[in-house]
């Protein structure tokens, strides 16, 4: 992997936001309209604060963390579609820009919106509703990396399943993840699942990180079960879907196909 | 007699049933103009995409500078630069942004310079800091050909280059090719359906039918042994025989 290669893509993407405000509200008006309704949600849930103890933190906590994987998601299929809208991907797989290249600089843009939206909404939290996601403790530090991953999973598949089937597969680029978020138990425990969709969400490394929260916000123990297993996943399907994008690269240009993703 | 840089053998690509290159062999030497001639769907562009490495030959080689384009794709591309009339450059950037970015993919160790100088060459001043979305087809033109010179290529794939260029600005484009390929040596692989500028650019030509190879030489030549008045006369005869 060449660095000024990825460096040259991520630069590319920078310049657009730049000057963007619809790209730029992407990243700031939906997280802060996110979280003022369930900010609002939160405060009315207090009053019921004894039958459910800890919602602020639940709700709010949750929320932030959903918005690191869905950014981080959002990363990387956004950087795909750009080029494709772009029609640009014709310019950079004719360059000697790897798709190994091509993938570090979309996670690297990934990273730059989850610091963004993470500081945005963190910021806010704690101005307008008083919330500290900081009080989940040193514990959000594996959570939000393990959020990340679980992001760039969901990215690169989106991603693959984009070039495989151009660009009216586009819709997954923002419908996709939400597939994943009732089996990520995001505001609620594992526990209320049916037994058979208990399962599926067992074998997604997103329900392992909120569930981990929720024993640290309550009971303060240490969520070393959920970690492993969120990382283990993670890792796991992390290099299953980074070799499916090139085996699927591989077959656009055996089908002659990667050229014409956007026609 | 330069050595050639570009060696293709009985390149071949399916798709399903359509075969859409049969069997294409062709040198192209150091300093030359390679001229692909051929009518819409003889097989042109796909094999412009499979020497860019855009899509996977069925069979046969492509080989450039010596190497496998299968097993040494990124020393080879670094080598080599396209443009054409029917690709685009991101709409939301400048010419220089667009520029600044082609020069990081290629790893170019000055590239305020290089911009400064092929901007300078394509008299691209006046639209150097333009958003590329407000660029006119001709101008468009003139930054892929500029994302093209800016790497310093050894080989240059154009197709098309002129198509949308008003007769003076197409003068100075072919006339900044051929300076190019004096001063530099690229060797080019040019397609046009202007027949007059295939005949004015290149050194040899090769026309595609059907994706095969009908006929090959210089323009003169083909001329001759196809007994008619002028290449455009070729093209007709060869296109209405499909």
């Amino acid at each position: 992997m060449k660095l000024h290669r990825i460096n040259a893509l991520v630069t590319r993407h920078l310049y657009l936001y730049r000057r963007s405000l619809p790209r730029m509200m992407e990243i700031f008006y939906w997280p802060f309209l996110d979280l003022v309704i369930w900010g609002f949600i939160t405060m009315y849930l207090m009053k019921f604060q004894d039958s459910i103890p800890g919602a602020v933190t639940f709700f709010l906590g949750a929320l932030i963390l959903w918005d690191v994987l869905f950014r981080s998601q959002q990363g990387i299929t956004i950087s795909f579609l750009e080029e494709i809208w772009a029609r640009n991907l014709m310019n950079l797989f004719a360059s000697p820009l790897k798709p190994s290249e091509f993938l570090a600089a979309t996670m690297a843009m990934s990273l730059f919106k989850v610091a963004a939206v993470s500081i945005v909404m963190s910021v806010c939290a704690l101005v307008f509703y008083s919330y500290n996601v900081f009080t989940i403790g040193m514990w959000l530090v594996p959570f939000v990396i393990n959020l990340v991953l679980t992001g760039w999973i969901i990215g690169v598949l989106t991603t693959s399943l984009i070039m495989r089937f151009g660009q009216e597969a586009e819709v997954l680029a923002w419908s996709m993840v939400f597939l994943f978020q009732p089996i990520s138990c995001v505001f609620y425990p594992m526990d209320v699942l049916p037994a058979w969709l208990k399962a599926i969400a067992w074998i997604n490394p997103a329900a392992h990180i909120f569930e981990g929260m929720r024993t640290v916000l309550t009971t303060h123990a240490v969520p070393a079960t959920n970690l492993a297993m969120a990382s283990g996943l993670n890792l796991l399907y992390l290099a299953a879907v980074v070799g499916w994008f090139h085996y699927t690269y591989n077959v656009c240009k055996d089908r002659g196909s990667l050229v014409r993703v956007g026609e | 007699m330069a050595s050639p840089v570009v060696q293709v053998r009985n390149l071949t690509k399916r798709f399903g049933e359509f075969t859409a290159v049969n069997g294409v062999s062709f040198e192209i030497r150091a300093g030359e103009i390679l001229g692909l001639l051929g009518p819409n769907g003889a097989g042109k562009t796909t094999t412009i995409q499979m020497l860019l490495g855009l899509v996977t030959p069925t069979s046969g080689s492509i080989h450039m500078f010596g190497r496998d384009l299968a097993t040494h794709r990124e020393e080879i591309l670094q080598q080599v630069n396209f443009s054409s009339t029917y690709i685009s450059m991101p709409y939301a950037l400048t010419v220089e942004e667009n520029l600044k970015v082609v020069g990081g993919l290629y790893g170019l160790s000055s590239i305020p310079q290089r911009i400064d100088e092929v901007v300078k060459k394509l008299e691209m001043e006046d639209i150097r800091h333009k958003l590329t979305r407000k660029l006119s087809s001709g101008q468009m033109t003139r930054l892929t050909l500029a994302k093209a010179f800016l790497t310093e290529p050894k080989i240059l794939f154009l197709d098309e280059p002129t198509a949308s260029l008003d007769p003076d600005i197409a003068y100075k484009i072919r006339a900044l090719l051929k300076e190019e390929r004096r001063a530099s040596g690229v060797a080019m692989l040019y397609t046009s359906h202007n027949m007059r500028e295939m005949e004015e650019m290149s050194d040899r030509i090769i026309f595609l039918q059907k994706g095969r190879i009908v006929a090959e030489g210089t323009a003169k030549e083909i001329v001759t042994r196809f007994g008619q008045a002028d290449l455009e006369e070729v093209f007709l005869k060869l296109a209405r025989e499909q």
